[in-house]
């Protein structure tokens, strides 16, 4: 019997299936791997066992005895250490005092017992090779690098007999990438079980024993590492049915003139070196697996980041974009459409017209009055060309379904007469009749001049709504697919930077 | 020489406030024209009890909030207390445990209010230092009090006066000659706040005032944290109401001298190098941030009229020059903004 063992988990984010009738196991003494494209499922699995959520259905037992956590504190107590993907360190707090958080050395008299501490923190920093680290030393003041290997001598610390490593890697220096291999090893070899996920096929080669594929929330399948050429496993992640119509896509004879031109653009540690261009009338799609510098490129377009190196152009001049309220005046007339609408789209206890109208406010004011007459008549116009469902103009923008709040977003930034749009992932979590309502709506732009630059972590719709389509990979563009490139094997292969192998693959295959 | 890096670099703060401290006693000390241990002892009888207030204050700041209550709860201890104050040393004694654990209870309210009422500490205190300055008023509606005399005379001395007063001992030297209120504030430092700084509930404190998310997820209690941090808010505030009681013999509910407590204490936070976003800080700092309060205002009282500063004798600019300096120590604490690199992270 497996030490880990699940059946039927199911689990549902309002109305969103993260997780459906999902078996899954996980042996002693192995490195299991968990692969899948973004939203298939790793990071709801992985929580569910970590006891971060609850899952909806299903059973879970840990070596042999059915379990149920309500809280990462139980499924620590069970033997059950997750290094997540976002670091969960306290960065006021020292190294020692970090290492050994959850459960302190205490002296007789109860208290934390700091010289036993630091004893502890140093041993567990030598034991994953960074006795370079004062363990006095606070967690602010250390690179990223050193902060992930903190995370991991935290985790050895709670005596894991199940550790699940969530992109642990991501952060890395190659020297300590080798590091953690020989700790991930040997720790297997002392008979824990390591759940690992990665989105580098590399490592995964390198290390795993078994992996696991997961697609839409469902199970694929499990095999033994070498079971599958590299081409296989990407065939099994995708496999998708294209569910959405799109609008059909123009045809290029000529390159369109180019509106927005990013020359070397910089942001260590996480944009580096990003050249592009977005012309006229363009639908540009930024691809890529989650977090590898998509989100930090359009804030740095649109003034947020300090410190971005290169040059960006507009209509071929350099212009330097220092905020916001810069990228959306007339000479440069950028939009961006945020993440999350909740904190940075949208005041929510105002008024759904006085969001409509935020943006736009400078284009509506005579002297220092707002003209009510002119924004009412120019709210009631985005409404009707989004066809946005509300009650009533005044109503709390709270309100509204997920949908409807994203075109209120959309329409704010369109009131701006804006020629450059960038959008971040504005399909995420809204429903499908609206989704297909902005994919008409940003080809309708387009074909009026405007140029986009979206950003999304659905493959499917950078295939369907893409002219082309960039990949990042660790803050690079490692790849632009053009015209009938943008296909989802290409996306996925370029994503996981495995492009040229699997094309030589599948070139071989079609042979 | 590395560990005294490493200390200096992360007491930071504190080291500063020693220095601003040292720098502004001197120029006091030396444009008093008969310095002695009487000053010395006057001196220290005004910073403790702001000293024990900003320490109740600190607490909650280590959480990342702010508690608007501790003056006012320093002012109804005040009141409680002189109605206790008196009688034989039992009663005495147990008028001082009274008004610690009314005092501690206190706190636990506002700790309740936080954490079961998912309330903002500021709103939450604001609301209850109205209540505390209401019971104020109830006990005490005119200032006055019964204090034992003697006891007020003999806790707010030297430790000889301490002796003479009770006939325990005589002179004792220079041992003689330390304020009885240095002894008192160093006690509470020793017995309450270093072991509260070592055990892992105040640890939680630090934990959760520096990355709350990342404190949950390492499976921290963090409602008996908070809970812990505002009771022991409550607990020095209430050192500080008694302290007030046996300084000034009797009770006062006045809700301006109340307000003006609650406002040094968080500059004196400040200024003793906690941060406001919580995480980093201790009362230690926070006592030499009190001292340079009080020293500022000692140095209102010597500046020569006649000399180039003479403009400022005027005890009408202190507010102003207080004010000031207030703000320019409050400005260096936000000095963070100058290196962030993602502007959105200001705004979370």
């Amino acid at each position: 019997m497996a030490y880990l063992q699940m059946r039927g988990i199911a689990k549902t984010y309002g109305g969103v299936r993260a997780l459906t009738d999902v078996d899954f196991a996980c042996e002693r003494g192995s490195i299991h791997a968990v692969l899948g494209e973004n939203g298939a499922g790793k990071s709801t699995l992985i929580k569910i066992i970590a006891g971060v959520v609850q899952p909806d259905a299903g059973t879970m037992t840990l070596d042999g005895r059915e379990v149920q956590f309500s809280s990462p504190l139980e499924a620590n107590a069970a033997g059950i250490v997750c290094i997540f993907q976002e670091l969960s360190l306290m960065p006021d707090l020292s190294v020692a005092d970090n290492i050994c958080i959850t459960d302190p050395p205490r002296t007789r008299l109860g208290l934390i017992d700091s010289r036993a501490q630091r004893r502890r923190a140093e041993e567990l920093l030598a034991r994953v090779g960074c006795e370079d680290i004062d363990p006095r030393e606070r967690v602010r003041n250390l690179p990223l690098s050193r902060r992930q290997m903190v995370e991991i001598a935290k985790a050895l610390g709670r005596n894991p007999t199940l550790l699940i490593l969530d992109e642990a890697t991501s952060a890395l220096t190659s020297s300590d990438v080798t590091k953690v291999y020989e700790i991930l090893h040997q720790l297997r070899n002392e008979g824990l079980s390591l759940l690992y996920i990665s989105h580098r096929m590399h490592e995964i080669k390198e290390l795993a024993d078994t992996c696991s594929v997961f697609r839409n929330g469902r199970h694929i399948e499990t095999f033994p590492k070498d079971a599958h050429t590299d081409h296989e496993v990407v065939q099994l992640m995708i496999g998708r049915e294209m569910s959405h119509v799109y609008p059909p896509k123009p045809k290029w004879d000529t390159p369109p003139q180019p509106v927005l031109e990013v020359r070397n653009l910089s942001w260590p540690p996480v944009l580096n070196d990003i050249s592009l261009t977005v012309g006229r009338g363009e639908i540009v799609g930024l691809g890529g697996l989650d977090g590898q510098g998509q989100r930090e490129l359009l804030l740095a377009l649109f003034g947020v980041l300090r410190g971005v190196q290169g040059e960006v152009l507009i209509d071929g001049r350099k212009t330097a974009i220092g905020s916001p309220a810069r990228a959306k005046s007339k000479r440069i007339g950028m939009a961006l459409i945020p993440e999350d609408r909740k904190t940075e789209g949208l005041m929510l206890p105002m008024s759904i017209g006085a969001n409509i109208s935020m943006a736009a406010m400078p284009m509506l004011t005579r002297g220092l009055v707002i003209d009510r007459s002119r924004e009412a008549q120019r709210i009631t116009e985005m409404i009707q060309q989004l066809q946005i469902k509300i009650g009533g103009v005044g109503d709390p923008v709270a309100t509204l379904s997920g949908g409807n709040q994203q075109k209120v977003v959309i329409a704010k930034w369109l009131m701006t007469g804006a020629r450059i749009v960038l959008l971040n992932d504005p399909t995420r979590g809204i429903d499908v009749g609206t989704k297909q309502e902005i994919y008409q709506l940003l080809r309708r732009l387009a074909d009026q001049g405007t140029a986009i630059l979206f950003y999304t972590t659905d493959y499917d719709e950078l295939i369907g709504s893409c002219d082309r389509v960039l990949i990042l990979y660790d803050g690079k563009i490692v790849r632009e697919l053009v015209g009938d490139q943008i296909t989802e094997t290409n996306i996925v292969a370029s994503s996981l930077n495995l492009s040229d192998q699997i094309e030589r693959a599948a070139a071989e295959a079609r042979a | 020489m590395k560990t005294l890096r490493i200390y200096a670099t992360q007491n930071l703060g504190l080291l500063i406030a020693i220095a601003i401290f040292l720098v502004l006693y001197l120029i006091y000390a030396t444009q008093l024209s008969r310095f002695g241990m009487n000053v010395v002892l006057q001196n220290a009888n005004e910073v403790v009890p702001l000293a024990l207030v900003s320490m109740a204050q600190t607490v909650p700041v280590l959480l990342g909030g702010l508690d608007l209550s501790v003056g006012p709860l320093m002012t109804m201890i005040n009141c409680i207390a002189s109605e206790f104050l008196a009688g034989d040393i039992w009663s005495v004694l147990f008028g001082c445990v009274l008004c610690l654990v009314i005092g501690s209870a206190c706190g636990l309210l506002n700790g309740c209010i936080v954490v079961y009422g998912r309330i903002q500490p500021i709103i939450a205190t604001l609301a209850t230092g109205a209540i505390f300055i209401g019971v104020a008023l109830f006990v005490r509606p005119t200032p006055g009090g019964k204090v034992d005399g003697d006891l007020s005379w003999a806790l707010t001395n030297d430790i000889n006066e301490l002796g003479y007063t009770y006939g325990w001992w005589e002179d004792l030297g220079w041992f003689g000659l330390i304020p009885l209120p240095a002894v008192f504030l160093v006690l509470v430092v020793l017995l309450v706040w270093i072991p509260f700084r070592r055990s892992a509930t105040g640890r939680g404190c630090y934990a959760i005032g520096s990355a709350e998310g990342a404190a949950y997820m390492s499976g921290i209690a963090i409602n008996r944290s908070k809970l812990a941090a505002f009771t022991l808010a409550g607990f020095f505030a209430a050192c500080a109401g008694l302290y007030l009681t046996l300084l000034t013999g009797s009770g006062n509910a006045d809700a301006q001298q109340a307000g003006s407590y609650t406002l040094n204490s968080i500059a004196a936070v400040v200024i003793g190098g906690t941060s406001l976003f919580g995480g980093t800080g201790g009362c230690i700092g926070t006592i030499f941030g009190a001292m340079v309060i009080r020293a500022i205002s000692f140095i209102f009282r010597v500046i020569d009229e006649n000399s180039i500063f003479g403009f400022l004798a005027s005890p009408l600019l202190q507010s102003l020059v207080e004010g000031a300096i207030l703000l320019l120590a409050v400005s260096l604490g936000a000095a963070r903004v100058f290196r962030v690199r993602n502007r959105l992270t200001l705004f979370t």
